[in-house]
């Protein structure tokens, strides 16, 4: 089981800075915080320890009473969005209900995060935009058959049509995760962080940044300062061209 | 939501240039000077050609200069913000139509020419010369007018 502290947030878009060497990086601003500790689950009770978290508010008359209930015993107003979190007992333990979690306070300078967030729905969408198939040649006697998939298998044998075939449906609006993205700044008075590239949703969905699965150090292939990396002498002038 | 949201733009503003370039056009002539590094060292670097698209956009505007190198076209694309530009200078201000010049691609030697743009030096450059270029069409006689429509 995955147990990693993580923080949910709001995704407010995307724009550009600048390293100090003027590399130019694509950056997602996610607002993500302040997260509100909504409860906690524990082996004893639950059978699984985690975290509740909680982010945004609503309105008290959206909430249902049993929800009322729930963040007036722990002192909150009605969330937007509450997820758990798991996480070993003694670091559940860390935390105190109702406290407030902001991402100075999980999340530190060059880290790698996943981000998590339901991606653009597209609706019933074909098999060109699904799949990247070709389609049909425009001309030459096509006849109403422009944007098919051709063929989905044999005949006799096997006389069935293979589990995981690619064809049209739904795209979209599943939650995706997009690992080892990283983190290039935490920026304190606005509870926002800056990740580096595109995180799934549209503008303003919500989304959960968690500390990295697989990595805890942030390495980006072909970075660096590493000039020995490109034998030709052409990209190596490049390289010392800077980022442009 | 709006875009930029505040905290996009707080963002960008994070990432501007302190001191702005000059004011410069597409079919303006100009030099780029630009960081470079060669292994330790670092210096600047000129990149002299004609602009020829500009783009807006918050931190994010950029340029493309072209020129023609050796017989080969040569085309850079600038970030306005990035402190890899050290500073551009206007070397000739160009009269053009158009505000992207991509067919200059296709043209070379003397028909790639541009002609020289007059520049009235006893105008402050900026608002008052922007508005003018504006006023086009029915606005344009509505300003002379002096009414503005409001009949």
């Amino acid at each position: 089981m995955a147990t990693r502290m993580g923080l949910l947030g709001k995704k407010l878009g995307m724009t550009q800075v600048f390293s100090e060497d003027g590399e130019r990086i694509p950056v997602t601003v996610i607002q993500a915080g302040p997260c509100h500790v909504v409860g906690k689950r524990t082996l004893e009770k639950d059978g699984y320890s985690a975290l509740v978290l909680g982010f945004d508010t609503r309105p008290e008359r959206t909430a249902t009473r049993p929800e009322l209930g729930m963040f007036k015993r722990v002192g909150l107003p009605p969330q937007r969005v509450v997820r758990e979190f798991r996480l070993p007992p003694e670091e559940v333990d860390s935390f105190e209900i109702g406290q407030s979690i902001r991402p100075t306070d999980v999340f530190e300078g060059n880290a790698p995060v996943d981000v998590s967030g339901v991606s653009k729905g597209r609706g019933f969408a074909g098999v060109m935009k699904k799949h990247n198939f070709g389609g049909t040649r425009a001309t030459h006697g096509t006849h109403e058959y422009f944007r098919h998939g051709g063929s989905i298998g044999c005949r006799l044998t096997p006389g069935r049509v293979f589990k995981g075939k690619k064809m049209s449906g739904q795209m979209g609006g599943d939650t995706k995760t997009v690992q080892n993205l990283q983190l290039v700044q935490v920026m304190d008075d606005d509870d926002c962080v800056l990740v580096r590239g595109s995180v799934p949703g549209a503008n303003g969905s919500y989304v959960t940044v968690k500390k990295a699965a697989t990595r805890s150090v942030y390495k980006r292939v072909g970075m660096g300062q590493d000039e020995s990396r490109s034998k030709n002498p052409l990209k190596a002038s490049k390289k010392a061209a800077g980022g442009r | 939501m709006p875009h930029p949201t505040p905290i996009v733009e707080k963002v960008e503003n994070q990432f501007r240039r302190e001191s702005p370039l000059p004011e410069f056009r597409p079919g303006d002539t100009i030099r780029v000077w630009a960081w470079i590094r060669e292994g330790e060292k670092q210096r600047q670097q000129a990149f002299e050609g004609v602009c020829i698209k500009r783009t807006s956009g918050g931190n994010r505007a950029s340029f493309t200069v072209r020129k023609v190198s050796y017989g080969v076209g040569v085309e850079r694309v600038f970030a306005e913000n990035s402190p890899n530009v050290a500073g551009v200078e206007v070397v000739q201000r160009g009269r053009v139509r158009q505000a992207k010049l991509y067919y200059l691609r296709k043209l070379r030697g003397k028909a790639a020419r541009i002609k020289e743009r007059a520049v009235d030096r006893t105008r402050t450059e900026g608002a008052a010369g922007d508005k003018r270029r504006k006023r086009r069409g029915r606005h344009r006689k509505q300003a002379a007018q002096g009414t503005a429509g409001a009949e």
